[in-house]
Protein backbone atom coordinates (compact mmCIF):
# COMPACT_ATOMS: atom_id res chain seq x y z
CA UNK A 1 0.00 0.00 0.00
CA UNK A 2 1.22 3.49 -1.26
CA UNK A 3 0.26 6.63 1.01
CA UNK A 4 1.18 10.39 0.11
CA UNK A 5 0.89 12.97 2.63
CA UNK A 6 0.91 15.69 5.49
CA UNK A 7 0.23 13.49 8.59
CA UNK A 8 3.07 11.77 10.37
CA UNK A 9 2.94 7.90 10.66
CA UNK A 10 3.60 5.60 13.60
CA UNK A 11 6.40 3.21 13.10
CA UNK A 12 5.01 1.20 15.43
CA UNK A 13 1.65 1.04 13.87
CA UNK A 14 3.29 -0.11 10.35
CA UNK A 15 5.33 -2.76 11.86
CA UNK A 16 1.82 -4.49 13.38
CA UNK A 17 0.32 -3.94 9.67
CA UNK A 18 3.00 -5.86 8.10
CA UNK A 19 2.96 -8.87 9.94
CA UNK A 20 1.36 -11.65 8.42
CA UNK A 21 1.38 -15.98 8.41
CA UNK A 22 3.80 -17.05 6.43
CA UNK A 23 6.42 -14.26 6.27
CA UNK A 24 9.53 -14.64 8.69
CA UNK A 25 11.48 -11.55 7.58
CA UNK A 26 10.09 -7.43 8.07
CA UNK A 27 12.57 -4.84 7.02
CA UNK A 28 11.63 -1.19 7.85
CA UNK A 29 13.31 2.01 6.73
CA UNK A 30 12.18 5.58 8.23
CA UNK A 31 13.97 8.49 6.52
CA UNK A 32 14.54 11.86 8.60
CA UNK A 33 14.63 15.17 8.35
CA UNK A 34 18.39 15.88 8.99
CA UNK A 35 18.95 19.47 11.02
CA UNK A 36 22.26 19.91 9.13
CA UNK A 37 23.80 20.58 5.71
CA UNK A 38 27.38 21.21 4.23
CA UNK A 39 26.02 25.29 5.27
CA UNK A 40 24.77 24.77 8.62
CA UNK A 41 21.95 24.39 11.04
CA UNK A 42 18.62 23.61 9.00
CA UNK A 43 15.37 24.04 10.16
CA UNK A 44 13.06 22.34 8.69
CA UNK A 45 11.86 20.99 4.77
CA UNK A 46 8.98 21.74 2.66
CA UNK A 47 8.68 18.63 0.30
CA UNK A 48 6.75 19.53 -3.24
CA UNK A 49 5.45 16.69 -5.12
CA UNK A 50 3.62 16.26 -8.39
CA UNK A 51 0.23 15.17 -7.18
CA UNK A 52 -1.24 13.05 -9.87
CA UNK A 53 2.30 11.01 -10.53
CA UNK A 54 3.55 10.40 -7.14
CA UNK A 55 1.63 7.68 -6.03
CA UNK A 56 1.58 6.36 -9.19
CA UNK A 57 5.67 6.52 -9.12
CA UNK A 58 5.97 4.66 -5.98
CA UNK A 59 3.75 1.99 -7.31
CA UNK A 60 5.48 1.23 -10.25
CA UNK A 61 8.79 0.69 -8.22
CA UNK A 62 7.16 -1.47 -5.59
CA UNK A 63 5.59 -3.36 -9.01
CA UNK A 64 9.31 -3.88 -9.66
CA UNK A 65 10.34 -4.73 -6.54
CA UNK A 66 7.57 -7.77 -6.91
CA UNK A 67 9.13 -8.87 -10.15
CA UNK A 68 12.42 -9.59 -8.53
CA UNK A 69 11.95 -10.92 -5.32
CA UNK A 70 8.75 -12.94 -3.38
CA UNK A 71 7.43 -10.49 -1.20
CA UNK A 72 4.17 -10.25 0.93
CA UNK A 73 2.96 -7.03 1.86
CA UNK A 74 4.96 -3.78 1.14
CA UNK A 75 4.57 -0.50 2.57
CA UNK A 76 5.34 2.80 1.48
CA UNK A 77 4.54 5.85 2.65
CA UNK A 78 5.91 9.41 1.62
CA UNK A 79 5.26 12.99 3.49
CA UNK A 80 4.94 16.15 1.68
CA UNK A 81 4.23 19.46 3.09
CA UNK A 82 5.92 21.65 5.71
CA UNK A 83 8.90 19.34 8.40
CA UNK A 84 11.05 20.25 10.92
CA UNK A 85 14.62 18.87 11.92
CA UNK A 86 13.93 15.24 12.77
CA UNK A 87 10.77 14.85 11.42
CA UNK A 88 9.83 11.42 9.68
CA UNK A 89 9.75 11.82 6.20
CA UNK A 90 9.54 8.40 4.59
CA UNK A 91 8.40 4.72 5.76
CA UNK A 92 9.56 2.07 3.60
CA UNK A 93 8.13 -1.47 5.45
CA UNK A 94 8.50 -4.69 3.20
CA UNK A 95 7.46 -8.59 4.42
CA UNK A 96 9.39 -11.36 2.91
CA UNK A 97 9.76 -15.42 4.10
CA UNK A 98 13.32 -14.90 3.69
CA UNK A 99 15.47 -11.69 5.08
CA UNK A 100 17.74 -11.64 1.89
CA UNK A 101 14.67 -11.00 -0.42
CA UNK A 102 13.30 -8.46 2.24
CA UNK A 103 17.06 -6.14 2.85
CA UNK A 104 17.15 -5.90 -0.66
CA UNK A 105 13.73 -5.09 -1.93
CA UNK A 106 13.39 -2.24 0.74
CA UNK A 107 16.90 -1.05 -0.80
CA UNK A 108 15.86 -1.14 -4.16
CA UNK A 109 12.83 0.92 -3.35
CA UNK A 110 14.80 3.65 -1.33
CA UNK A 111 16.98 3.86 -4.20
CA UNK A 112 14.48 4.18 -7.12
CA UNK A 113 12.41 6.52 -4.81
CA UNK A 114 15.49 8.90 -4.51
CA UNK A 115 15.92 9.10 -8.46
CA UNK A 116 12.30 8.58 -9.82
CA UNK A 117 9.65 9.74 -7.50
CA UNK A 118 8.27 13.56 -8.47
CA UNK A 119 9.56 14.75 -4.71
CA UNK A 120 11.43 17.67 -4.38
CA UNK A 121 13.62 19.16 -1.06
CA UNK A 122 13.54 23.03 0.01
CA UNK A 123 15.73 23.56 3.02
CA UNK A 124 14.93 26.07 5.80
CA UNK A 125 17.77 27.71 7.49
CA UNK A 126 18.96 31.14 9.07
CA UNK A 127 19.94 32.34 5.58
CA UNK A 128 17.16 31.41 4.21
CA UNK A 129 15.10 29.01 1.89
CA UNK A 130 17.18 27.04 -0.61
CA UNK A 131 16.36 24.15 -3.46
CA UNK A 132 18.33 20.70 -2.30
CA UNK A 133 20.42 19.67 -5.30
CA UNK A 134 19.96 15.99 -6.67
CA UNK A 135 23.06 13.88 -5.54
CA UNK A 136 24.78 11.85 -8.21
CA UNK A 137 25.65 9.16 -5.22
CA UNK A 138 21.70 8.58 -5.70
CA UNK A 139 22.25 7.95 -9.21
CA UNK A 140 25.03 5.80 -8.80
CA UNK A 141 22.98 3.88 -6.31
CA UNK A 142 20.17 2.86 -8.69
CA UNK A 143 22.56 1.82 -11.22
CA UNK A 144 23.56 -0.82 -9.32
CA UNK A 145 20.39 -2.75 -9.61
CA UNK B 1 -3.75 22.12 -26.63
CA UNK B 2 -1.30 20.31 -24.56
CA UNK B 3 -1.48 21.03 -20.72
CA UNK B 4 2.15 22.09 -19.86
CA UNK B 5 3.01 21.89 -15.74
CA UNK B 6 6.34 22.80 -14.12
CA UNK B 7 7.55 22.12 -10.94
CA UNK B 8 10.06 23.01 -8.03
CA UNK B 9 12.82 25.58 -8.33
CA UNK B 10 11.72 25.71 -12.13
CA UNK B 11 8.37 26.74 -11.47
CA UNK B 12 9.90 29.42 -9.26
CA UNK B 13 12.20 30.47 -11.95
CA UNK B 14 9.62 30.31 -14.86
CA UNK B 15 7.62 32.11 -12.43
CA UNK B 16 4.53 29.82 -14.23
CA UNK B 17 2.99 26.79 -12.69
CA UNK B 18 0.84 25.65 -15.81
CA UNK B 19 0.03 26.72 -18.90
CA UNK B 20 -2.10 25.25 -22.23
CA UNK B 21 -0.19 25.40 -25.30
CA UNK B 22 -1.20 25.06 -29.11
CA UNK B 23 -0.84 21.34 -29.98
CA UNK B 24 1.11 20.77 -33.26
CA UNK B 25 0.98 16.87 -35.07
CA UNK B 26 4.66 15.26 -34.64
CA UNK B 27 5.95 17.39 -31.77
CA UNK B 28 8.78 15.47 -29.39
CA UNK B 29 8.59 17.28 -25.49
CA UNK B 30 12.38 18.20 -26.35
CA UNK B 31 10.77 21.01 -29.53
CA UNK B 32 8.23 22.13 -27.24
CA UNK B 33 10.74 22.79 -24.50
CA UNK B 34 12.83 24.60 -27.31
CA UNK B 35 9.63 26.55 -28.44
CA UNK B 36 8.77 27.54 -24.84
CA UNK B 37 12.72 29.05 -24.12
CA UNK B 38 12.68 30.46 -27.32
CA UNK B 39 10.02 32.83 -25.68
CA UNK B 40 13.36 34.59 -23.90
CA UNK B 41 13.55 35.59 -20.50
CA UNK B 42 12.77 33.58 -17.84
CA UNK B 43 11.94 30.85 -20.28
CA UNK B 44 15.70 30.17 -21.19
CA UNK B 45 15.79 28.11 -17.55
CA UNK B 46 14.83 25.93 -19.52
CA UNK B 47 18.16 25.21 -21.10
CA UNK B 48 20.12 25.93 -18.45
CA UNK B 49 19.72 23.60 -15.89
CA UNK B 50 19.01 19.59 -16.19
CA UNK B 51 15.65 19.05 -17.32
CA UNK B 52 12.90 16.21 -16.51
CA UNK B 53 10.32 15.67 -18.54
CA UNK B 54 6.87 13.03 -17.71
CA UNK B 55 4.19 12.87 -20.26
CA UNK B 56 0.46 12.41 -19.01
CA UNK B 57 2.30 11.58 -15.17
CA UNK B 58 4.99 8.86 -16.94
CA UNK B 59 8.49 9.92 -16.59
CA UNK B 60 9.27 10.62 -20.47
CA UNK B 61 12.43 10.92 -22.45
CA UNK B 62 12.79 14.23 -24.27
CA UNK B 63 12.44 12.75 -27.70
CA UNK B 64 9.01 11.58 -27.15
CA UNK B 65 6.59 12.53 -29.20
CA UNK B 66 3.13 14.18 -27.55
CA UNK B 67 -0.35 13.92 -28.49
CA UNK B 68 -3.00 16.43 -28.15
CA UNK B 69 -5.11 17.07 -24.65
CA UNK B 70 -1.50 15.73 -23.53
CA UNK B 71 -0.27 16.98 -20.22
CA UNK B 72 3.64 17.69 -20.20
CA UNK B 73 5.84 17.82 -17.00
CA UNK B 74 8.85 20.15 -16.39
CA UNK B 75 10.98 19.63 -13.52
CA UNK B 76 14.37 19.41 -12.27
CA UNK B 77 16.19 16.17 -11.10
CA UNK B 78 14.27 14.49 -8.23
CA UNK B 79 15.24 14.77 -4.44
CA UNK B 80 12.87 12.90 -1.97
CA UNK B 81 13.15 10.30 -0.02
Amino acid sequence: MISVQQQDFDCGHEYQQLREQGQGAIVTFVGLVRDFNQEGQIKGLHLEHYPQMTERALEQIVEQARQRWPLGKVRVIHRVGDLDGGDQIVFVGVASEHRDAAFSAAQFIMDYLKTQAPIWKKERSDIGEQWVASKSSDNDAVKKW
Amino acid sequence: MIKIVFFAQLRERLECEQIQWDYVQGITAAHLKSQLSAQGGNWLALEESDVLCAINHEISALETIINDNDEVAFFPPVTGG
